[in-house]
């Protein structure tokens, strides 16, 4: 069953071919079975999953259910649930039970899918390797030595290892379409505004974006439409029209006009994934697309502006971990100092303790216009390029990543190192876009993922290329071989 | 741009977050190195250039004037590490 | 030396509104502690702010009322600092682009001048919640029923040049904001709170000195007494050849004096940035438009019209309209009434407003409503009652009673105009009289007086004192 696509899988519950109840059975086995080789889950409710299942099949006899309903999903760790826990990866939140569910828990229950568990991810969302999880790494499943990427490396794996039909990610600077590449699968930041981030514990908030990662651009599509929507709780939620994300996905790609950033086939870029890259953009152009070089000429200058405005934000966002109304206190706080400095202080781990620094200091009076605002100027020159570069093109498509999965260790020591992973994803973050990454074949035994940038609103015309490209190479559809 | 132990000090306490004496060095050059990679933004011209907050061209949706939340006190306190009589308590504040 | 005295007043507003800025709890006072704080309000993890319409509506009236301009996109910013009463360890508030840009207004001084007074901006702002020392051995209690009400921060241009003019001009604003039906003014209960930034210089001077800031201000008299206070410490310290330090100052209402907040001193960073949970608040000319045909006539508008049209003199005019509801209240007596306006304002300003202060009660809650007494004063004016037994029938309904003519019925409290029955009375009470008709008509006038009591005596009060008047003198002269 788990060789299954979503789609697939949801096509046989739908003729009855298969019941959620044993759908989920057999992932519950799996996770079992695998979780211990990649700790890619923090929580597993088993219980509840059953039950969900069995009220999707009774449901489904009624002929109330929708294409999910009774598919089961991973949530990653950054979405409130009620539930059961929500650690952020972190152990300032160890056993913090939410009183309340995230918007997009929400709408996935409301569309029918079951929820199998919680997926590891790195603290607080800050990483590209899942290294700086509290609650240890998590290993690729391609090659176990190897990092899964960050930070929704948990939600990756589960899906690369085929421990649920699909998970949910969360992507600030890359952390959905790193580690999707890193894994082989596919996944979509969608437009910043499309998906509510209420109940989605707060990195940067004006990069945070929730999404789907699942096998197939088809699948995505599923997901996205039951995630999307306007939310009053969040006033940064758009209330745009949501279109049905599966009409197009066949759509011909004749004419279509591919841009590609020559910033991005620079040095740096690892030869393996430069080939498979190019590989892919002629699929493409074989099925009728026609490949434009284009420039984004301040493409530089994403990584030095993302690496003020995310932890500006963060160093604010973290404020609230004080240890007063929740989350790990201290042992006995002298005093109210006492209380807040050691409570952070052991309840952050150094990754998140460096961007609260570099944050607070990027903030602080007499650096502020030097750093905070000239990298919000920085970014609006980043989103012109983009608009310019739409006027010539349809999609800009390039790799996700400069290499394929890195060690574990490899870059732990080397926060800056480490950064140059979201070289070619941060930029959809600062400008708002929608961005793909769908996996376009091996490098040395291990995915490369290849990424598509579209306008604001037209995850539609992403979803549709990858799709076109899926259903003419078969990427999407390999295990990895511990998992098969 | 390079930063001191003691520069790291200052920050920590604005954030109030408790660093090791032995962790401040190490802090400093890692946040030193963060600040040059950001450095080079500096060289960027960005005269008359609008600071781009949020993503979009989003404007606030307002909400109406009506009470909506009941009493959750004991659901939301539930997380809480101490809380007496409906309070949540912390070590005597001196004013 | 001559030394002139600078204020600038910070007033913090609580907005009258039914839910808090940023989420759907209540604001009521007085609840039970954290029964009113939402996960929004407590900043739990994943939770949003969203903004209440009706406090952006707020300072919008507030602008229109104060000639100011309105910001058509402002800005909300987080100001970062960690208290245990500020749950996300950042205020949401306006810093660069606040909603209200610069304004102005007169206010009329206690020697009746009036003094124009700049405002620099007012802008929109959570409250923190409240931390309770005394009720736990050793421990803080934090109550967030407060965190998020609406704050309008009123920042004033130092132009107030003594404690007396601060006071008018908090005064003013007091009045003003329960005027527009912003805020409750509820001065023990927080809802209207002062800081003030005094200065001293050099009489001529004109640079600035360094300014203090004065803190927990809760009523007028302390404002006036904590200036007052202050001025002359600065004075006493730059005689004495010192230097006033910048620095925030707390008044202690037992001691009447000001001191240094320690705890407050050292250098706040508050590293304020654009919030980026709440896009930019654009308001177009509609909404401007909505809000402006909901404003009722403003103060100083209502007093010049009750002068010019009304024919109130000025005090008069000015006293009622300091207040909303007592201007509603007198517009309401004479409406549709065919006596003058300024009959009305007589009976408002005295009988009523004696009454009022004697028994110490509010206008809304006051017996005799403005219909009734309409009712009262329009028989006055008809001749039916004269002043004095007006103001027994004004006892009457203070007493409960909802009818004035039953009460003129029942109690026989009619004036009695028929000349005949007012000569008869005359006639008597000079027959009983002869020695003091003597003395009068010899030359002593005084004794007038001594035959209208005597007469308006054996009337019961009923007699028509100016009929009387005159019959009585024409009686004595013969």
């Amino acid at each position: 069953m788990h060789d299954k696509t979503l789609a697939e899988q949801a096509a046989l519950l739908a003729s009855g071919d298969l019941s959620s109840s044993d759908l989920v059975e057999h992932y519950l086995q799996r996770i079992e079975q695998h979780n211990e080789a990649l700790n890619a889950y923090l929580a597993i409710d088993a219980d509840a999953a059953r039950q969900a299942a069995s009220a999707a099949d009774e449901q489904r006899k009624t002929g109330n259910a929708g294409p999910l309903t009774g598919v089961p999903i991973a949530h990653k760790d950054i979405f409130c649930t009620s539930s059961m826990p929500t650690t952020c990866g972190s152990r300032m939140l160890q056993n913090f039970v939410s009183p309340y569910e995230a918007a997009v828990v929400q709408n996935m229950r409301t569309a029918g899918m079951v929820t199998l568990g919680k997926a590891n991810m790195d603290e607080f969302a800050m990483g590209s390797s899942n290294e700086n999880s509290f609650y240890g790494p998590v290993a690729n499943p391609w090659q176990t030595d190897r990092v899964p990427g960050g930070s929704s490396g948990g939600s990756a794996a589960i899906v690369a290892a085929r421990l649920a039909s699909a998970a949910t990610g969360t992507d600030t600077g890359g952390s959905i379409r790193q580690p999707a590449a890193f894994c082989g699968i596919t996944g979509i930041k969608p437009t910043y505004g499309r998906v509510s981030r209420y109940g989605m514990i707060a990195f940067a908030s004006s990069l945070d974006q929730g999404g789907p990662m699942a096998q197939t651009a088809e699948d995505c599509a599923l997901l996205l439409q039951a995630m999307a929507g306007h939310d009053l709780r969040d006033s940064t939620c758009s209330p745009a029209a949501v279109p049905d994300f599966s009409a197009e996905l066949n759509a011909d790609l004749k004419g279509l006009r591919i841009g590609v950033p020559q910033e991005y086939f620079a040095e740096g870029l690892d030869d393996g994934v430069a080939a498979r890259v190019n590989e892919a953009l002629a699929v493409l152009e074989g099925e009728g697309a026609i490949l434009k070089p284009i420039s984004l000429p301040n493409q530089g200058l994403c990584i030095p502006a993302y690496y003020i405005i995310a932890p500006a934000e963060a160093s604010s966002n973290l404020s609230r971990f004080d240890g007063v109304r929740f989350g790990h206190r201290c042992e006995n706080p002298q005093d109210i100092d006492d209380l807040y400095t050691r409570s952070r202080g052991e309840g952050f781990g150094p990754e998140v303790k460096r961007r609260i620094l570099i944050g607070a200091y990027a903030l602080s009076a007499g650096y502020y216009d030097a750093y905070y605002k000239k990298a919000q100027q920085v970014r609006q020159l980043v989103s012109d390029d983009f608009s310019n570069a739409f006027a010539e093109v349809d999609v800009i498509a390039g790799p996700t990543t400069p290499t394929t999965a890195f060690a574990r260790g490899a870059k732990s020591d080397d926060p800056v190192a480490m950064y140059l992973n979201d070289l070619f994803t941060v930029s959809a973050n600062l400008s708002g876009l929608p961005a793909l990454s769908a996996p376009c074949g091996f490098a040395e035994g291990l995915p490369v993922g290849l990424q598509l940038c579209a306008p604001a609103n037209q995850e539609s015309r992403l979803l549709n290329v990858a799709h076109r490209y899926q259903s003419v190479t078969d990427w999407h559809r390999q295990i990895p071989a511990n998992f098969a | 741009m390079s930063l001191t132990p003691d520069d790291i000090e200052k920050i920590a306490h604005l954030a109030r977050l408790g660093i090791d004496k032995d962790a401040l060095e190490p802090l400093a050059a890692d946040l030193s190195t963060m600040l040059d990679l950001v450095e080079q933004l500096q060289a960027v011209d960005t005269e008359g250039v609008e600071p781009m907050a949020h993503p979009a061209n989003a404007t606030l949706l307002l909400r109406d004037d009506v009470v909506t939340e009941s009493d959750q006190r004991e659901a939301l306190q539930a997380p809480a590490p101490a809380t007496q009589d409906g309070y949540f308590l912390v070590p005597r504040v001196i004013e | 030396m001559t030394w002139e005295t600078v204020i600038g007043l910070e007033i913090h507003a609580q907005l009258a509104t039914r839910s808090k800025i940023f989420s759907a709890a209540s604001t009521d006072f007085g609840a039970a502690p954290n029964t009113q704080a939402s996960a929004v309000d407590l900043g739990l993890p994943g939770v949003l702010p969203v903004v209440n319409r009706e406090v952006v509506r707020m300072a919008v009236r507030f602008a229109l009322a104060t000639d100011a301009s309105i910001t058509r996109r402002s800005v909300f910013a987080r100001k970062n600092y960690f208290y245990p009463d500020l749950p996300k360890g950042y205020q949401i508030s306006q810093m660069a682009f606040p909603i209200v840009g610069e304004g102005h207004i007169n206010i009329t001084l206690p020697d009746g001048q009036q003094k124009g007074i700049g405002l620099t901006r007012a802008h929109l702002e959570e409250d923190a919640g409240k931390s309770v020392h005394d009720l736990f051995e050793g421990m803080t209690g934090i109550d967030l029923n407060r965190a998020g009400t609406p704050l309008l921060e009123i920042v004033s241009e130092p132009d107030m040049r003594s404690a007396t003019e601060a006071v008018a001009y908090a005064r003013y604003m007091h009045s003003l904001v329960r005027y527009i039906d912003i805020c409750d003014g509820n001065m023990q209960e927080g809802s209207f709170r002062c800081d003030a930034n005094v200065s001293v210089r050099p009489a001529g001077s004109d640079t600035l000195g360094t300014r203090t800031e004065i803190k927990n201000l809760n009523s007028f008299r302390f404002l006036e007494r904590a200036i007052d206070f202050e001025v002359e410490r600065q004075i006493d310290i730059l005689e004495d050849g010192g230097k006033v330090i910048q620095e925030t100052r707390l008044y202690d209402a037992d001691r009447d004096e000001t001191r240094s907040m320690r705890s407050k001193e050292e250098a706040n960073d508050y590293r304020y940035f654009p919030d980026p949970d709440l896009p930019p608040l654009v308001i177009d000319e509609a909404f401007i438009d909505a809000v402006r045909e909901t404003m009722p006539e403003l103060p100083v508008a209502r007093r010049t019209r009750f002068i010019d049209e009304l024919d109130i003199p000025a005090a008069d005019a000015q006293a009622l309209c300091a207040d909303r509801q007592i201007a509603d209240y007198f517009e309401a007596v004479f409406e549709g009434r065919k006596f003058a306006p300024k009959l009305a304002a007589n009976w408002v300003l005295g009988e009523l407003f004696a009454r009022l202060n004697k028994e110490d009660v509010d206008l809304a809650d006051a017996p005799v409503s403005a219909t009734l007494l309409g009712d009262l004063i329009a028989r006055v004016d008809d001749g039916t009652l004269s002043g004095k037994l007006g103001k027994q029938v004004f006892d009457a309904l203070w007493g409960g009673e909802q009818d004035v003519d039953a009460v003129i019925e029942a109690r026989g409290l009619k004036q009695i105009t028929d000349t005949g029955a007012i000569e008869a009375m005359i006639d008597e009470v000079i027959a009983a009289n002869p020695s003091q008709l003597a003395e009068y008509r010899a030359g002593k006038e005084k004794l007038l007086s001594f035959f209208v009591g005597a007469v308006m005596k054996a009337s019961k009060g009923k007699a028509n004192p100016a009929q009387l008047n005159q019959m009585l003198r024409d009686k004595l002269k013969a």
